[in-house]
């Protein structure tokens, strides 16, 4: 790696076990300059992920690097990493300003009160940042902590779960603000289990699923992969066995499943299953009670990217 | 020295109860000292026992647990500690900052108490009160650093500061002759025991440890439990909600 390539995150064949439990397994990722969002259901090793990025883990096998440079017990990396942790917790009785502010005193700044005013400015703090934090909201308190990892201008942001607790405003500022860092160059990462979140900035997804990495790329075809997966639904009718018979002879389903009083059904082309269902049960004369997504659960939907 | 840190450690030993804890230790201990010096008057041997039972295996080491644990065990716990971790700084000048503070605290609220007290109680004609401050010193700073170290180490440091305190050095400390010379307390008796001299055996403030041993074994614990503590802090894992 040159001093001239293009900035990069790199992560080889990276593992983290704690004990007999996998974490993280046998990861390999490159995260480049824009925005780029690492999803996942809860659980799935994101936090762990950026923990190894940000040099507070240790791989237990691969490596983390940063523009060549390992992130592990490598102090001086912070001067290009922005760090956005997911618990709350700051100090007690500072005000946002004097958080900010030491956070640019403990980079060694040559002008720390500059750099405030402007990482505080930058997250529209400036009216709130002279109350104390434990006085602030969940969403103000989000948007100092951002402060803080963007007052060094850090080349590298890195954020775990920034949206949680946000109200749509806020989600929507800071949502602009990291569109506009990864615009000019940054590499932006950030930790969300909702894709919708995701989808909105985010150039490019990373899945992560039960610790494996189950899809790279652009949020579209990412998107297609969700939506074209088989989908499961419960039907509850006048009579079942009639809407099965057709709905199996008919191409958008790869299974029936007919128990007492429910009809499961596999949906495997989504959007004529859609069409058809009613007009079957119009041909038919059979009445439709409930038609329930039967397997929407988050974790099952990432299982099947990782499926295939 | 990082005067950031050092200004938001001590924020954070002195905020919360913290302080009124801090406070309250050395003020029994002063106020102990007047009652003595008012109702039996100023008497070198009722400062050695003032401060041989209150000052030197209660005050001091209970100190070094609030001051060293405290000094960087919240930060640890609650997290917020990755504020200073993501910076582009030395883990030890971390560890020697924070300690720094735990030791002015130290001196701030038992050593100088301690002085003060045995002044009191025998009238600054002795060297008790020298003897006593300076053997706490030497001590109360080698707690700060190992309980600072049992902090990076252990999320339950002070329950095992304690059973050290009280198991280790009260208990089997004061009835088993051996366990004695593994008592950061006698070494710093040894110190005292030195700057007293001769009345130091009429006072009953001697230690079982040799001067040269004591202060060689203050130095090695010192100096090993804070350059332990900056090792493990580059390794230090945070608790993360996943």
């Amino acid at each position: 790696m040159t001093a001239d390539s293009p900035l990069s995150m790199r992560l080889d064949g990276v593992s983290r076990w704690y004990g007999n439990v996998v974490a993280v397994n046998d990861v390999t990722m490159e995260i480049k300059a824009g925005v780029t969002g690492l999803l996942g259901p809860n659980g799935a090793g994101k936090s762990t992920l950026i923990h190894l990025m940000s040099g507070f883990l240790a791989p237990s096998s691969g490596t983390v690097t940063l523009h060549g440079q390992p992130t592990w017990h490598n102090e001086p990396i912070y001067r290009r990493i922005g760090l956005v942790p997911e618990r709350e917790a700051m100090y007690d009785g500072v005000t946002g300003w004097q958080f900010v502010l030491y956070n640019a005193q403990l980079h060694q700044l040559k002008q720390p009160k500059e750099a405030a005013a402007r990482a505080i400015d930058t997250v529209e703090m400036a009216d709130a940042a002279n109350r104390d934090i434990g006085t602030y909201s969940k969403g103000m308190k989000q948007r100092i902590k951002m402060a803080t990892a963007l007052v060094h201008d850090p080349d590298v942001l890195l954020l775990d779960e920034p949206f949680n607790g946000m109200d749509p405003r806020q989600r929507m500022q800071l949502m602009d603000l990291l569109h506009d860092l990864g615009e000019r160059g940054r590499v932006v990462l950030f930790s969300s289990h909702i894709l919708e979140e995701v989808e909105q900035i985010a150039g490019s997804i990373e899945v992560m699923v039960a610790g494996r990495h189950a899809a790279s790329g652009d949020f579209r075809e990412i998107r297609r992969l969700m939506t074209e997966r088989p989908h499961q639904y419960t039907i509850r009718s006048s009579d079942d066995r009639t809407l099965a018979a057709a709905l199996i002879a008919d191409g958008s389903t790869s299974g029936v499943e007919l128990q007492p009083g429910v009809l499961n059904v596999q949906a495997t082309d989504y959007a004529r299953f859609a069409h058809q269902l009613p007009a079957f049960a119009r041909a038919h004369g059979v009445r439709l009670f409930e038609v329930s997504p039967a397997d929407e659960s988050l974790e099952k939907v990432f299982s099947y990217l990782v499926a295939r | 020295m990082n005067a950031t840190i050092a200004r938001l450690t001590w924020r954070s030993l002195l905020g919360r109860r913290r302080a009124v804890l801090l406070m309250v230790l050395p003020a029994i201990l002063l106020i102990l000292a007047v009652m003595f010096r008012v109702f039996q008057g100023a008497d070198a041997d009722n400062a050695a026992f003032l401060l041989g039972i209150f000052g030197v295996p209660f005050l001091i080491p209970l100190l070094g647990l609030i001051a060293g644990t405290g000094s960087i065990g919240p930060e640890i716990d609650d997290g917020s500690i990755v504020y200073v971790l993501a910076k582009p700084l030395s883990r030890y000048k971390i560890v020697v900052t924070k300690l720094v503070v735990a030791i002015v605290v130290m001196i701030a609220f038992g050593v100088l108490p301690i002085l003060a007290a045995g002044y009191v109680l025998a009238n600054g004609t002795s060297k008790v009160a020298i003897g006593y401050a300076a053997g706490s010193f030497a001590a109360g700073i080698t707690y700060c650093a190992l309980f600072l170290l049992l902090a990076v180490m252990t999320r339950n440091a002070v329950v095992t500061g304690l059973l050290y305190v009280l198991v280790w050095e009260s208990a089997v400390g004061t009835f088993v002759p051996g366990a004695q010379a593994l008592s950061i307390q006698q070494w710093g008796m040894a110190i005292t025991e030195k700057i007293i001299g001769a009345p130091a055996e009429d006072l009953r403030a001697t230690s079982p440890v040799g001067l040269t041993t004591a202060v060689v074994l203050l130095i090695v614990l010192f100096v090993g439990t804070t350059a332990y503590a900056g090792y493990r802090l580059r390794s230090i894992r945070l608790t993360s909600d996943e």
